[in-house]
């Protein structure tokens, strides 16, 4: 019997192939064809750019990474700290907003008008605090990665069994050595991965850089990038540059690849493990202390978000119908992405699957291996290398500016692969394992098979991660930049043309509708992945 | 491939299994069976872990391919026929459910695999759902059965689909000493009733003596021993049944 499933899986590589590949393909044609003037572009500019990108990406790691250790300690000595679940999922919050409401936010905080600056004045301090440049940049992805570090720290430090705390206390090991020999192993091990994991997020971050990095001096690649295109036109600079941080990206991807990758197990906010050790009273109010900063830090910018947000005339936002537009552009454009990336990543896990299954024992050919990496494409070859390189080859045959729904959907929809191929690879697995030979016995097959069978496992993951990728298209400001016009706008286009304007109270209105926007779908996601782990540990039927 | 009819009265004769020098690669270990089961009979494959136990169930439902000789069921040869075209249903240790269908539905794919059910399909599978002692808990998922209850469901289908050879892979391995022993008499119950091929892979040499079966001893991949297992369970046994019964004896 022929299997429609490799055929599938063929065609969905076929199409991140022909996105990825088009866009190498067209860089380096363009960067053989001037080589003179594309090579030399590879000025100091240029090296200058590299290195800025590596160093806020290095500080930006560091910083969260350091911060997250005390943070996750104190959190993982009190499980009974007051409001403690709350925290955690205030912490998994930033992860769901749009980086350009996230920066709003910070400058609410942070800015020039924002709570700090009033703080100083109302003290009669003469200090107004500026953000723009590296302190932003920072602040921003601290903001970001902070957080992240320490549940992913604090996951960890779950899975250290409660059997070494009752030896601990029973030995009575002090706090240095409790660290020393408990945290810290555990730490150690993941630590690598998780820094890796934030360095590659700084180095890949657009819009923060673009906002907060205010000028010349603070620029990373990818923003090098988008200014050459959308305001020089210079073709050759865009090109060195593209180039540049393709070459980056992997060079870090394969340093990265070495040190493996930072796992989560499931959404940890239980408080799994009981601590039998007597605190002092002096460690309890060190680690409330350190509780209360990480919260304010990571909660301050979120509620300024939301109380600038509500200053603004919402009303009035409401009534225009280029806000509308914009809305209606987003909702249709992300549902697309979506779609698109939901079918994309369902191909590529049921023909893995498929081929899996058929070769037994035998090891895995090259089609399935590259059905398994083709899903993290997106990874090695950042979203800006590939909209710059369609824009550059398109601009040939078409206004590239045209294009601008179809690289939106198509781009944005490559980005969401990776995620929700990793939330329907093991629910399909799983059931595949569980049901194949069920169904080869009964002669379960076909459109059968789909309907009773299959769908219903499906239907729950399927929707989590199209909300996931809904969520991640909505907020995503990186190809709407590029390729954004008076014709195209999105949401996050439309909240950076009124950035760009200084209309500030517009701008926050704008952000607080994008930023409930995307919670509610990611709060979606989030609640279906629950359910989804919950009934995979109750389903041993 | 025999023709079988599947309105035909629910009383099925047993068919007889034979494979014929089947030879099969499982990674590095070559497996060779010689094996004859006659119809009617209940059949204890036993052996240490690894020994082929359940390749050898596998091989007979067509899970696996024989990479030569011959598997014959019922006189007909089925060597390279798909699983649902055997005329065996073959119980698992677990996952022998759908966890999203309830009780009625799960057996009722025994009958029709599109479960488009009929009037006569409905009675048998209600039927079968009495015979099994689940009447009341038709509606039930399986998240709300005891391990138990799951197999016993798994049994009703193997029922409602009327094949003659039932194929038992440690299907009871999970369930405590009373539960098990309730089970195979069931088992025993239905065979006597049916008069269907039982064949059962099993870590329990006693569960061969409770049936009065028939007990295969495997090893590394062949048949060391067959014989009626009250004989073989005695102190006539061969050295290495001896061995790998002491053994587990000792491990108790």
């Amino acid at each position: 019997m022929i299997s429609l499933k490799p055929l599938a899986g063929a065609l969905a590589l076929a199409f991140l192939a022909v996105l990825a590949g088009g866009a190498c393909i067209s860089l380096a044609v363009e960067a053989l064809r001037g080589s003179a003037e594309g090579f030399a572009a590879f000025d100091s500019y240029l090296w200058r750019i590299a290195r800025f990108t590596l160093l806020q990406a290095l500080l930006s790691m560091l910083l969260s990474v350091g911060l997250a250790i005390p943070l996750a300690r104190a959190l993982h000595a009190h499980p009974d700290f007051p409001g403690r679940t709350l925290i955690l999922r205030l912490f998994a919050l930033p992860l769901a907003l749009p980086a350009l409401v996230a920066v709003l936010g910070i400058t609410s905080i942070y800015g020039r008008n924002g709570l700090l600056a009033a703080l100083f004045s109302w003290l009669g301090l003469d200090v107004i605090p500026n953000i723009y440049g590296l302190t932003g940049i920072l602040l921003a992805h601290v903001f970001f990665n902070l957080p992240l570090a320490t549940r992913l720290l604090l996951s960890n430090m779950d899975s250290i069994p409660e059997d070494y705390w009752k030896l601990s206390s029973q030995l009575g090991m002090g706090k240095w050595a409790r660290f020393r020999l408990i945290e810290w192993p555990v730490i150690l091990r993941n630590i690598s991965g998780i820094a890796g994991l934030i360095f590659m997020l700084c180095i890949t971050s657009f819009t923060i850089v673009l906002t907060l990095g205010g000028g010349p001096r603070a620029t990373t690649l990818e923003v090098a990038i988008y200014q050459s295109l959308h305001f020089d036109f210079d073709i050759a600079r865009a090109v060195s540059l593209t180039l540049l941080q393709l070459c980056l990206t992997i060079a870090v991807l394969s340093v990265l690849s070495l040190s493996g990758r930072p796992t989560e197990e499931g959404f940890s906010l239980r408080t799994t493990t009981r601590r039998f050790d007597q605190t002092t009273l002096g460690t309890r109010l060190l680690d409330g202390a350190t509780i209360i900063v990480g919260l304010l830090f990571v909660a301050l910018p979120i509620a300024g978000t939301v109380v600038s947000g509500l200053a603004a005339d919402l009303l009035r936002l409401l009534g225009e119908s280029l806000v509308w537009r914009a809305i209606l552009t987003s909702i249709v454009l992300g549902a697309s992405a979506a779609a698109l990336s939901l079918i994309i990543s369902l191909a590529l896990v049921v023909a893995r699957e498929y081929l899996a299954s058929r070769r037994g024992y035998a090891s895995p050919k090259l089609f399935e291996r590259s059905l398994d990496r083709g899903a993290s494409l997106i990874m090695v070859i950042p979203p800006i290398v590939i909209g710059s390189g369609w824009f550059i080859l398109s601009r040939h045959f078409v206004d590239p500016f045209s294009l601008a729904p179809f690289m939106v959907v198509s781009v944005n929809g490559a980005m969401a692969i990776p995620f929700a191929f990793r939330i329907l690879r093991p629910t399909w697995d799983t059931a595949a394992s569980r049901h194949n030979r069920l169904c080869a016995q009964l002669g379960i097959t076909g459109w059968s098979r789909l309907r009773l069978i299959d769908w219903p496992v499906l239907k729950r993951p399927s929707s989590v991660a199209f909300a996931f990728a809904m969520a991640l298209s909505l907020g995503d400001l990186g190809t709407i930049a590029l390729f954004g016009n008076n014709s195209t706008q999105t949401l996050p286009y439309l909240l950076l043309q009124r950035m760009g304007s200084y209309r500030t109270q517009d701008a926050a209105g704008l952000a607080l509708i994008l930023g409930v926007l995307c919670l509610l779908l990611m709060i979606a996601a989030d609640r279906g992945a629950g359910t989804l782990a919950k009934r995979e540990v109750a389903n041993i039927g | 491939m025999a023709e079988r009819s599947r309105t035909e009265a629910p009383t099925t004769d047993g068919a007889a299994i034979r494979l014929d020098a089947v030879d099969f690669d499982y990674d590095d270990m070559a497996m060779h069976f010689d094996l004859i089961i006659e119809p009617s009979t209940i059949t204890a494959i036993i052996g240490p872990s690894g020994a082929g136990k359940s390749t050898l169930l596998n091989l007979i439902a067509g899970f696996e391919t024989a990479k030569s000789g011959r598997i014959v069921i019922a006189g007909a040869d089925v060597t390279h026929a798909a699983p649902s075209e055997r005329p065996v249903s073959m119980v698992f240790q677990d996952n022998n459910l759908f966890a999203h269908l309830d009780v009625t539905a799960n057996v009722g794919l025994g009958r029709k695999p599109n479960l488009r059910l009929d009037e006569t399909d409905r009675v048998a599978v209600a039927e079968a759902i009495a015979k099994v002692g689940l009447s009341g808990k038709e509606h039930r998922k399986p998240e709300a059965l005891s391990g138990g209850e799951r197999q016993r469901v798994a049994i009703a289908r193997a029922l409602v689909r009327n094949r003659p050879v039932l194929l038992l892979d440690e299907a009871f391995a999970s369930l405590g000493p009373a539960l098990r022993h309730a089970m195979l008499d069931l088992v025993g119950d239905l065979q006597e009733e049916t008069g269907m091929t039982v064949v059962m892979v099993t870590h329990h040499p006693g569960d061969a003596l409770r049936l009065q079966s028939l007990l295969v001893f495997l090893d590394n991949g062949k048949v060391v021993a067959s014989g009626p297992a009250a004989d073989l369970l005695s102190t006539k046994a061969p050295t290495l049944l001896r061995k790998y019964l002491g053994a587990e004896d000792s491990a108790l």
